[in-house]
């Protein structure tokens, strides 16, 4: 908080009266979210033998797997090496599914903050992206080093990275809200996250590519949003291969937009009674 | 008005209670959606009558208004239940209130409960930082007062060690500290003091009256009467989500409230004998109480400098020079505290006995027991021959509790351990 004279300072509360300070709030109480990533972050490897080598060890373990898939399943072998091609892939996946995850039970994990201090709630579910977002930049790293061993150089393409990073954090978050505020009423998304987490896996490019899709199922198949994220990432990543497909860019920015939009909205709606029904 | 830092206008919050559910927090997504689908099908088979009803309204706050001043210290009381967590609660916005509006012309702080958001793996110097954000402090102004945080926490030894290996009142004392350190213009303290050593709990209250002093508002919400009464400018007594109460004399609210609340609660501090039990040949007992100096049974609880006085009556039937009257004193966990019969003394001292009515009366001493609960029980005896009203056997019982009125002294606001607190006197010797 900023030294405010109290002279000047005036809050009305009433009935749906949140709205107007919200957004300035959420400003105010910025530092709280670096914090609580900080927490999540510096809780998670305490006490643990190898601490931060765990971020890379399980995204490592699934590219190796789906590396020998691709090699058992007769995949015919990509212009890159394989391990860079999955890899790819892996990163923003598994940088989805934590995120996803996290948030989603982030709001009921942090129920004894919510019945006893006040700050914007958003705060709760944005700094769980957070921490996930922190060990997708150290596999970022690994893959930086993966692809310095293999000697592959990215194009120009690489700078536009950032945007689908942005792409990645919208949904994660988007999607996140919305669970983390249902969570809180329905239990039952507890059990329904760690499904949409491992059928994604299956669904989505990571094993195989897009091309790898018959064409006629291109447009259901791209409706899963982290398709075109997913393709946008090897784009940027591999130097243009393979090479992006627009409609299914199109709609995955499509559904990021609207999940993002709307998943604020419900869980602001949702929030003033988190208090009481958590 | 215009001077008020907090005006509250009609504040009203309903809670709706489900009583399907009462056993389950939270709703299964399963029941709404079966519930959805049936409700048309419900609808169509019984036509016009309306279901019943599977939930009820309950309002925890109903049209409350009061304002404070700033710098004022308002005691917050009333029995569990009676709404002071919910306005609270709508005052540091944890809830929205459901009518009503609430102005508050400062920021507050809550310390509803010390260490929210301490996490157990963190080490005390983390910990501090966590909090510090958490209740709504700047990173700068958390790292400008950490050292006066540890010092006043007396953790300095402990800042790098995980607090889940911290006794739970350096627990607390880091907590509170945090706390303490906010600087806000409303402080709301939730029964924070009910914890912690004596000093610890000296030297919070010293800083909650630093911080009143330095012109901040305190709103303070605790059972300890003592502490309202000692620390507050204002009282605010609240019963039923409504306001009983309101005003700067605390000594009188308190008093009332803690009056009407005996009423409810039947522990009786006289017994009659109406059935005429304990009918025996030498004496039969009549009235048993414990009385106020005006020569009324206790209907609240005493102050303990208050003068009181047990007082038997009885139908003496024979003159027994054997025969001796008292009672047994237990504690709120029936532990037995002490005896007193009217034969303690020497024998000059006894009560003449006389055949006929007769009432003895034994004053307890002020200042001699502690604040609590006590149930005390008759005795009557044919010395060593006849016990014919013995103590958790066959004989009546009637409770009293002492409130506040411990000391004079500002260093004894608390009630302290153990199960006298007699004010003793000390001198200089040498």
């Amino acid at each position: 908080m900023t030294a405010m004279s109290p002279a000047g300072y005036e809050l009305i509360i009433e009935p749906g009266r949140g709205e107007s300070n919200y957004w300035r709030d959420l400003w105010r109480y910025r530092e709280l979210m670096y914090f609580l990533a900080w927490r999540d972050i510096v809780v998670r490897y305490k006490q643990t033998a190898i601490g931060v080598a765990w971020a890379l060890i399980r995204p490592a373990l699934t590219m190796l797997v789906f590396v020998a898939f691709r090699r058992l399943a007769g995949i015919e072998p990509s212009q890159v090496p394989e391990p860079i091609l999955v890899f790819a892939a892996v990163i923003p996946w598994q940088f989805f599914s934590s995120a996803l995850t996290e948030s989603s039970g982030s709001l009921v994990g942090n129920a004894n903050l919510i019945s006893k201090v006040y700050f914007p709630r958003l705060i709760i579910p944005s700094a769980a992206v957070a921490t996930a977002f922190v060990d997708f930049l150290i596999t970022l790293g690994f893959l930086a080093a993966l692809m310095l061993g293999y000697g592959v150089a990215p194009g120009w393409q690489i700078l536009i990275l950032p945007l689908f990073v942005l792409l990645a954090f919208g949904l994660s978050l988007g999607l996140g809200l919305f669970l983390a505020a249902l969570n809180v009423e329905y239990r039952d998304f507890r059990y329904i996250v760690p499904f949409i987490v491992q059928f994604g896996l299956f669904v989505s490019p990571i094993a195989f590519t897009t091309a790898n899709i018959p064409e006629r199922w291109r447009t259901l198949y791209a409706l899963n949003p982290m398709v075109g994220i997913i393709d946008g990432f090897r784009w940027s990543i591999l130097g243009g291969y393979p090479p992006l497909e627009p409609q299914a860019l199109g709609l995955s920015v499509a559904v990021t937009v609207s999940l993002l939009l709307l998943g604020v909205r419900y869980f602001r709606r949702m929030e003033r009674s988190f208090a009481d029904v958590i | 008005m215009s001077d008020s830092i907090i005006v509250v206008e009609n504040l009203g919050k309903r809670y709706t209670i489900r009583h399907q559910h009462e056993r389950q927090r939270y709703v299964a997504l399963r029941d709404v959606l079966a519930s959805k689908l049936a409700s048309p099908l419900r609808r169509f088979r019984r036509g016009v009558q309306p279901p019943t009803p599977s939930t009820e309204d309950f309002w925890a706050l109903k049209d409350v208004s009061f304002d404070v001043k700033q710098g004022e210290v308002v005691g917050i009381i009333g029995r569990n239940g009676a709404g002071k967590s919910t306005l609270l609660k709508i005052l540091s916005r944890i809830t929205e209130p459901t009518k009503g509006r609430v102005t508050l012309r400062g920021r507050v702080a809550s310390l509803l409960e010390v260490g929210t958001g301490f996490h157990p793996e963190l080490t005390g110097r983390e910990n501090i930082l966590l909090n510090g954000a958490i209740l709504g402090m700047a990173r700068a102004e958390i790292n400008r007062k950490f050292d006066e945080i540890v010092e006043f926490a007396e953790v300095e030894k402990f800042l790098d060690t995980p607090v889940k290996r911290y006794s739970s009142g350096m627990y607390v004392r880091l907590a509170f500290a945090v706390a303490a350190h906010l600087e806000p213009e409303i402080l709301i303290v939730d029964e924070v003091l009910a914890v912690g050593d004596a000093q610890f709990q000296k030297k919070c209250l010293a800083r909650m009256s630093e911080v009143a002093e330095g012109g901040r508002t305190v709103l303070f919400v605790s059972h300890n009467m003592n502490a309202v009464e000692n620390l507050c400018t204002k009282a605010l007594s609240l019963d039923k989500g409504q306001v009983q109460e309101h005003g700067v004399d605390v000594r009188g609210i308190v008093t009332r409230y803690l009056g009407g609340n005996n009423h409810e609660e039947s522990t009786a501090s006289v017994w009659v004998n109406t059935n005429n039990s304990l009918n025996h040949p030498v004496m039969q007992p009549l009235y048993f109480a414990v009385e106020n100096s005006e020569g009324l049974p206790l209907t609240a609880p005493a102050s303990n400098n208050e003068r009181l006085f047990v007082v038997i009556r009885g139908d003496v039937r024979q003159i027994d020079p054997a025969l001796n009257m008292g009672f047994a004193l237990f504690n709120q966990d029936s532990e037995q505290l002490l005896w007193s019969l009217t034969t303690d003394g020497p024998e000059e001292c006894w009560p003449k006995l006389e055949r006929g009515l007769v009432e003895v009366r034994c004053p307890l001493p002020p200042r001699f027991l502690n604040e609590g609960s006590y149930r005390m029980e008759l005795q009557c005896t044919v010395h060593c021959r006849d016990w014919f009203v013995r103590p958790e056997h066959n004989s009546p019982s009637i409770h009293f509790e002492i409130r506040g009125g411990l000391s004079d002294s500002p260093y004894w606001i608390f009630a302290r351990p153990g199960v006298l607190a007699p004010e003793w006197k000390w001198e200089r010797t040498r």
